[in-house]
């Protein structure tokens, strides 16, 4: 899976230099030292991803696809420079293939709009996990209700892991369309995604995969998987909001109607009739987000210094590491025990409500995420209202885990 | 920022053990209020006789601090007449959002709950049973949600 990328350096991880690199880590919070462990719903960005961005508008912002004049020019080779940056770090075939979006939830919407929509017919069938994030939920519901689609969903186990058996039996020659998450954001679970594409390519199916939690954790070779469209987010990847990538397969891509219409998708306009652009310009109407897409490939760039698998083999000591101590914690449930989890630890306490313990370990310093995550079904799948979830990034150490147990048992204290 | 003067003992205390939990059976009016943000979810009962809320309960699920308002919320209003609950309503909310506001003696136990104006993100926590009381006081049942 990992063959386009050099491996890890042999060196010792130096969650110190990493530290360093993150300005932000140095705040105070509430009079204590910053613990962030809410990578998960959005990582914070290293100097390098700052500087990039304050470089690209300081010399070289213009319009892009438009000027002769010189800014405009280095606009341009800036932001095509970083769609060539992520056809590197997902080894796509082409930047035909890398099509520049706000996010992955624009990018599922993409797919659903302009490959899903205009192909699908009444009693087909889209199927998801039951684990899944709203945003490879909704609008597969939508798609559904446009074209009298049938949404079908493949269960988890207690433990948070799909049911692969019944996956496979839920593939039928109705389905068209399998979305997966690759990471689960509530649970933390990794999918196997490469043989869920194998199973729904056998049955004729077009598998979107849902990349959001896995980018920053686990090595991603578009190709290797055989995924056909894969999104993303340069937000929980160490880079900008408001930027993010949909790979798709050119043979689909190509195949695709525009979404959106618009400046920068053409190649002729008249009232009569419109020529669209080439791909991947026809899928990215208007003035794109370009100091975005300069920020997310400098973030390609700081990641791959790191060693995507170094950072991995680090998170899952903090994982381990947190599990262990986690579990000492009188009254503490974790929630999502599957055995491949990448970085997310959620977890409720007995007696407490998750909403009450967010706020004391923020009153301590320790930024978790608490409520639904954005996966509903989830929650109702386990009888939970919401949990609290502490999420590790490449920054995480020791002293976040150690903040993190010691607001919990001030949650004990508060709520004894 | 303090801590102890979000969950005072009286707090803690009506979360614990939250008096008038429980439902009311018909002609009593109900509505369900939500905070889709924390998945609160809370359903206020309340049987009128006149303009006098006779008896009012509420059950649901949620954080310490919609918790405890529902449960004070109940005993301060139960028995009080409609437009007394009504200045209660507003003297709550401008203690709960309004910098620098004192509570009223009148306020009694709900004063405890002034501590949590400190804590923004939970404002809405303690605001839910007041909306769900008032749209239980309204023209039939309804849903209110904090979002």
């Amino acid at each position: 899976m990992a063959a386009n990328l050099k491996t890890a350096p042999a060196r010792p991880y130096d969650v110190a230099r990493v530290r360093a690199d993150f300005p932000i880590l140095a705040t105070t919070v509430h009079g204590h030292p910053l613990a962030y462990l809410d990578s998960a719903a959005s990582s914070q960005r290293p100097r390098a991803v700052l500087q990039a961005i304050e470089d690209y508008e300081t010399h070289s912002h213009a319009n892009v696809h438009r000027g002769v004049h010189a800014l405009s020019q280095a606009a341009t080779a800036a932001f095509e420079g970083a769609r060539e940056r992520v056809r590197r770090f997902i080894n796509a075939s082409s930047v035909r293939e890398v099509i520049f979006v706000r996010g992955t939830t624009e990018g599922i919407n993409l797919v659903a709009q302009s490959y899903a929509r205009p192909s699908l017919r009444p009693g087909d069938e889209i199927l998801i996990s039951a684990l899944e994030h709203h945003a490879n939920i909704v609008p597969w519901q939508m798609v559904c209700e446009q074209t009298g689609a049938v949404l079908k969903v493949a269960p988890i186990n207690r433990r948070g892991e799909l049911e692969f058996e019944a996956y496979l039996k839920l593939l039928s020659p109705r389905t068209r369309i399998v979305g997966v998450a690759h990471v689960s954001n509530a649970l933390g679970t990794i999918l196997p995604v490469q043989r869920i594409i194998e199973a729904a390519h056998a049955a004729g199916a077009v598998v979107v995969v849902d990349g959001a939690q896995a980018v920053p954790h686990i090595p991603v070779d578009v190709q290797a998987l055989g995924a056909d469209f894969y999104a993303f987010s340069g937000h929980k990847l160490y880079g900008p909001t408001g930027i993010g990538v949909l790979y798709g397969r050119e043979q689909l891509l190509r195949a695709m109607p525009p979404w959106q219409g618009g400046g920068d998708m053409i190649l002729t306009v008249s009232f009569e009739k419109t020529t669209y652009n080439e791909l991947p310009y026809r899928l990215e109407a208007g003035t794109p987000n370009i100091s975005g897409a300069v920020g997310l490939a400098a973030a390609m760039d700081y990641v791959e210094g790191l060693g995507i698998e170094a950072i991995a083999a680090h998170e899952h000591r903090l994982l381990q590491q947190a599990t262990a101590e986690l579990l000492r914690i009188p009254g503490i449930e974790l929630i999502g025990t599957a055995a491949a989890k990448a970085s997310v630890l959620s977890f409720t306490m007995k007696g407490v409500h998750p909403h009450d313990l967010g706020t004391i370990l923020d009153s301590q310093g320790v930024a978790v995420r608490t409520g639904h995550h954005c996966a509903m079904p989830v929650m109702t799948f386990f009888g939970v209202p919401a949990t609290a979830r502490a999420s590790f990034g490449c920054y995480n150490d020791e002293s976040d885990i150690a903040a993190l147990v010691r607001g919990l048992n001030k949650v004990r204290e508060v709520f004894g | 920022m303090q801590l102890q003067d979000l969950y005072r003992d009286l707090i803690l205390d009506h979360n614990r053990h939250p008096r008038n939990f429980g439902r009311l059976g018909a002609p009593a009016r109900q509505a369900l209020g939500h905070n889709p943000l924390c998945g609160d979810q809370l359903t206020v009962f309340v049987r009128l006789e006149g303009e006098k809320l006779a008896d009012v309960r509420f059950e649901g699920s949620g954080c310490a601090i919609s918790t405890a308002s529902a449960s004070l919320m109940t005993e301060a209003v139960k028995g009080k007449d409609r437009a007394t609950v009504g200045a209660l309503y507003d003297q709550v909310h401008a203690l709960l959002t309004e910098d620098g506001a004192q509570p009223d003696a009148s306020l009694g136990k709900l004063a405890a709950l002034s501590g949590v104006r400190e804590f923004p993100a939970r404002v809405k926590c303690a605001t839910l049973c007041w909306h769900t009381l008032n749209a239980a006081l309204g023209e039939g049942s309804a849903t209110v949600s904090t979002e």
